[in-house]
């Protein structure tokens, strides 16, 4: 049964009222008519027994009292669903924009999904090669994960992102193929432009579902975007068995439009203007990753937020992390110095890598190699502010060689081209080859048996690095 | 029937009604979603809702229940995991699949399930509130002991049922009051989660709770019955250190509360406590563990149940005469939720949008923790474990200065440590614990007479540290004089060797008190010799050159738990060695 109403009471920024209407279901949806037949999509967020309030998805231009028409669907944002989405671009609502027409949907399913059981999920522990060294052996990303980009304005996380998605391989074969689902949440079109493009050149255009909301498209609709391209990510994964890696950028400018529609309802703000909700509302974005028993497929999450003035202490990267299973931190200096990518290791982590790497997964001395190369680069940080103050000449050799250590390492391992992909062969060898450039003392996280194996102090200069 | 007026979120609102009654269990809707009342005054009736409103009309009926939000308490709790209030995943996923759907009512209590039970009465005995009248084991290491509620009359038992095999619903004993009124009862008790449950007294705190852990056992030891805080920003291991703890500890039960955490996170634990054996029992963990599983995508009110229905699932525990552990993971994200749904209820906010009865509500919930002595006589206690996630790492924010408060112990976790990945990353600067007054005895006594002095030792030196590290940033340790040389040596041994601890070894992840004190004695002896030496006029560089920092620090993995006697052997060996070298 639908409802139809005509008029408004009130209208507030992007929210309409409704007076004297009954029926109407919490978080249910509606469409707005206007008096020129074009149509607004627009979703109640409060009711009572007699007054509805409505968001409106395209905003309020040109809406007036009487204008309008409401028909309430009795249902809450449903988005059509079928395996011909990939491949295929929507608008942050799920309304396809590449002139294609419409998708016969197989299905619909409630955008906002549903908590997934915890005993229903299977604890991720399948590494997924990304060809990357400080990704790989640092902060290995498993599939099924969910693992942040933390980047600033003008950091290159674009092209990070996309060489994830260029040489990500999963080690073994199950699974229905790999898709990219990739939501853009008030992104410069350039930017947008960069995505579809690269994913054009690198033939995997094919394999991507995207959902685009630019800049200058309606705030009410960018946070439909990522429940949008979730609730994708999860029907090709879960019900066609396909492995999803989901990249959701800027997730900054999500909250911005949380924090936006939130201060418009007159809700009591908490840190920095955002809603006092906001770790549940990012929750409800982020949990949505995961392996669900019986299916084969997979939904691996990267979402990239661009820190403010790089605070990491910011709401939306402080949230972020406390929910996401570790994150990439990408650093300024490092940018400047011309290190691609600038991945700053030390407060960059991977939750599930534990278990997912070592003997049977990657390589059995995967484990203490990260261990010892974060431990070193600690190090390194140390010596390096002891130089800025006494001058590096008056160093102890002990850090002086950490120094040393610290410039190989940043220049051979953190640095790499954008079309590098390294086996972890590959990078855990590097890495023991720039270890050995300590003395073997200084190696207090390695037992006696990993040095005898991979001390070398002459590798470097075998592969040519010296 | 009453109706639903209005809906915003997880907040509902009732009008012109006058027959709920604070804090009842209501049902809301025609899914019957589960709720709890929150307010109530002439006109209005507040009621926050467990589960997703969506699609929730104005209008739809509202039911009491005329009971408070409340828990099922009998066998069965043990070994399962649930949702904030009580709902058991298992049966949830048989219900809806993989993803929870709102307005799912399933049974708590598995009712079908037989239990042994040894009835411990006989017709004709005096019982009283709090009095066990029938065991079964729960699991093999749990025996669950039915007791008479705390808020029974007690009297004369009049009829017992057999030993042997019975389900939680069967009756088990009648009991007539001084009145003559009759009661039956089988063997499920049901609690309102939010009155702590009574005790006949408090008991000193005077016990350890001992985790393998050496920086906290040695350093910010936790007492048994005690509380303990564990804040620290993302990525600095408050989960990896509650794992440890809920692995290790030597409570009786963990109760491991998943409050607005991840998904997978209590997958891991689901998976790895079931495959880890209790040194102990035998048995794998999830033998003693109480799963509660509020992941940070599901209800925001259920979230703030979570804690009430953990804490009093342990003090019911308690009162069988157990130690009880809980961990709640995080506390954060539980004073958040109270946070959204005040602001839902547009109460007027105190600090960063906080309502202002945060503090109480976190004192209400650490005084729950508790030594006791039971209603039934036992001894038995509740420690609570609680991780902070401070916003932005910034450890002046409300719920951390309030926890603090309630607190005597405190795990801070920092930063620096976490990045140059040094586990735990304790900071045993900024850390105390209340406590080591309390339970120093207990460590005289059982440990070694001077584990107390020997703890103080290792502590000033790390504190002395602390100091000199101040001057060696500015100038590079080069300039230091050769004691204060040895002293900054010697630390690095105590922070690399002692506290930083492997939990993916198999021998480091626990250790126990005994090798504990002996790690400490022969660092401290180390350090002696050094100085010795020193004195007479050896060069620190050769002191280094003997290896034996490198060895101290290493003897974590060299030494094996269970041959303690190759520390003898290590000091012996030691003392030749320093004491043979010549200027």
């Amino acid at each position: 049964m639908s409802l139809k109403y005509i008029g408004l009471s009130e209208i507030n920024g992007p929210l309409v009222v409704l007076d004297g209407v009954s029926g109407i279901g919490y978080d249910e949806m509606a469409q707005i008519r206007l008096s020129d037949g074009s149509r607004r999509l627009a979703r109640v967020v409060e009711v009572d027994e007699k007054r509805a309030v409505l968001q409106v998805f395209e905003g309020t231009r040109g809406l007036s009292l009487e204008n309008t028409e409401t028909r309430f669907e009795g249902k809450p944002m449903e988005l059509p669903l079928s395996p011909e989405m990939v491949g295929r671009i929507f608008n942050g609502a799920g309304r396809p924009i590449d002139g294609l027409g419409d998708i016969f949907p197989e299905k619909t399913a409630d955008i906002n999904g549903s908590p997934l059981n915890p005993v229903s999920r299977v604890y991720p522990q399948n590494y997924i090669n990304t060809g990357i060294s400080s990704i790989d052996a640092l902060t290995t990303l498993i599939r099924g994960q969910k693992l942040p980009i933390f980047s600033g304005s003008g950091l290159s996380h674009n092209k990070l992102a996309v060489q994830i998605v260029r040489q990500a391989k999963i080690a073994d074969e199950s699974g229905k193929g790999f898709a990219v689902v990739f939501g853009a949440m008030g992104v410069k079109n350039d930017v947008a432009d960069y995505f579809r493009r690269q994913f054009e050149e690198t033939g995997v255009l094919s394999r991507v579902v995207m959902f685009l909301n630019l800049s200058n498209d309606p705030i009410i609709e960018r946070i439909l975007t990522p429940r949008c391209a979730l609730t994708c990510a999860e029907y090709l994964a879960f019900e066609k068995n396909m492995h999803i890696l989901c990249i959701l950028t800027d997730m900054t400018s999500y909250a911005e439009a949380v924090r936006e529609f939130s201060s418009s309802k007159g809700e009591i703000p908490g840190r920095k203007g955002y809603p006092g909700y906001l770790y549940s509302d990012l929750a409800s974005i982020y949990e949505r990753a995961g392996i669900v028993k019986g299916a084969e497929g997979s939904v691996t999450q990267i979402p990239i937020l661009t820190m403010p003035n790089d605070d990491i202490t910011h709401p939306v990267p402080d949230l972020t992390g406390y929910i996401t299973e570790g994150q990439i931190v990408l650093d300024r200096t490092l940018e400047q110095e011309g290190v691609y990518p600038a991945v700053s290791i030390l407060p960059s982590l991977s939750r599930l890598m534990k278990d997912g790497i070592g003997e049977g997964f990657t390589r059995e001395d995967h484990q203490t190699c990260a261990n010892q190369l974060f431990a070193a680069y600690a190090r390194v940080q140390d010596a390096k502010a002891l130089a800025s103050v006494i001058g590096e000449e008056e160093l102890s050799d002990s850090d002086k060689a950490f120094l040393n250590f610290g410039r190989l390492f940043e220049k051979h391992f953190l640095g790499q081209d954008f079309n590098e992909n390294r086996t972890i062969e590959q990078t855990l060898d590097l890495g023991w080859a720039l270890l050995s450039q300590l003395p073997r003392e200084e190696l207090d996280r390695v037992d006696d048996e990993h040095l005898e194996k991979f001390y070398d102090p002459s590798a470097l200069e075998r592969a040519g690095l010296a | 029937m009453d109706k639903i007026f209005s809906v915003n979120g997880p907040v509902v609102k009732v009008r012109n009604t006058k027959s709920f009654s604070m804090q009842e269990m209501v049902y809301v809707g025609k899914k019957r979603l589960i709720a709890e009342v929150i307010g109530v005054n002439a006109d209005e009736t507040t009621i926050q809702v467990y589960e997703g409103t969506t699609g929730l009309l104005p209008g739809e009926p509202v039911e009491g229940t005329g009971a408070p939000m409340s828990v099922t308490l009998a066998p069965g709790i043990i070994t399962n995991i649930f949702d904030g209030i009580e709902r058991p995943l298992l049966s949830l996923e048989k219900l809806s699949g993989a993803f929870i759907k709102d307005g799912a009512n399933v049974e708590l209590l598995d009712t079908e399930k037989k239990y042994d039970t040894t009835i411990t009465v006989k017709a004709g005995d005096k019982i009283s509130a709090g009095d066990v009248y029938a065991t079964c084991p729960e699991t093999p290491v749990v025996v669950h002991k039915c007791m008479l509620p705390p808020n029974a009359s007690g009297g004369e038992v009049t009829w017992v049922a057999s030993d042997g095999e019975h389900s939680i619903t069967d009756d088990i004993i009648r009991v007539r009051d001084e009145y003559g009124r009759e009661t039956t009862y089988n063997m499920i008790q049901k609690w309102p989660i939010r009155i702590p449950r009574p005790c006949k007294e408090r008991l000193p705190i005077s016990r350890p709770l001992i985790t393998g852990q050496r920086v906290i056992d040695t350093i910010s030891p936790i007492a048994k019955g005690g509380t303990a805080a564990i804040p620290g920003g993302f990525g600095t291991g408050k989960t990896m250190t509650q794992h440890q703890l809920a692995k290790w500890c030597d409570a009786d039960i963990i109760i491991y509360i998943g409050c607005g955490e991840r998904g997978n996170e209590m997958t891991q634990v689901l998976t790895e406590f079931s495959e880890l054996i209790d040194p102990k029992s035998g048995r794998p963990l999830t033998d003693r563990t109480m799963l509660i599983a509020n992941t940070s995508n599901m209800p925001v009110a259920a979230r703030e149940a979570s804690i009430y229905t953990g804490i009093t699932v342990a003090e019911y525990y308690r009162d069988m005469g157990y130690h009880i552990a809980i961990m709640a993971d995080s506390t954060s994200r539980w004073a958040e939720a109270l946070r959204e749904i005040s602001g839902r209820l547009e109460e007027m906010p105190a600090e960063e949008g906080f309502p202002a009865y945060l503090p109480s509500r976190i004192a209400d919930f650490y005084e729950r923790a508790g030594y006791i002595k039971t209603l039934g006589g036992a001894e038995g206690s509740v420690t609570i474990i609680g991780a902070v996630s401070p916003q932005g790492s910034d450890f002046s924010e409300p719920v951390t200065q309030n926890t603090k408060r309630f607190v005597r112990c405190f795990l801070a976790l920092d930063k620096s440590l976490a990045y140059a990945r040094h586990y735990p990353a304790i900071n045993w600067n900024t850390s105390y614990s209340e406590y080591v007054e309390d339970i120093a005895p207990y460590f005289s006594e059982n440990v070694a007479e001077d584990f107390m002095e020997v703890r103080q030792r290792i502590n000033s030196i790390l504190s002395k540290e602390n100091e000199l590290m101040e001057i060696v940033k500015l100038m590079g340790s080069d300039v230091l004089p050769d004691d204060q040389k040895l002293l900054i040596e010697t630390a690095r041994v105590i922070r690399v060797g002692f506290l930083q601890q492997n939990a993916f070894h198999k021998d480091d992840t626990f250790v126990d008190l005994k090798k504990q004190y002996a790690m400490m004695k022969i660092i401290l002896l180390l350090y002696d010799k050094c100085q010795q030496a020193a004195a007479r006029g050896v060069a620190v560089s050769r002191l280094k050159e003997t290896g034996w920092f490198e060895r101290l620090i290493k003897m974590k993995y060299d030494i094996p738990n269970d041959k303690p006697e190759m520390f003898d052997s290590y000091s012996a060996e030691l003392v030749s060695e320093l004491d043979g070298l010549e200027v």
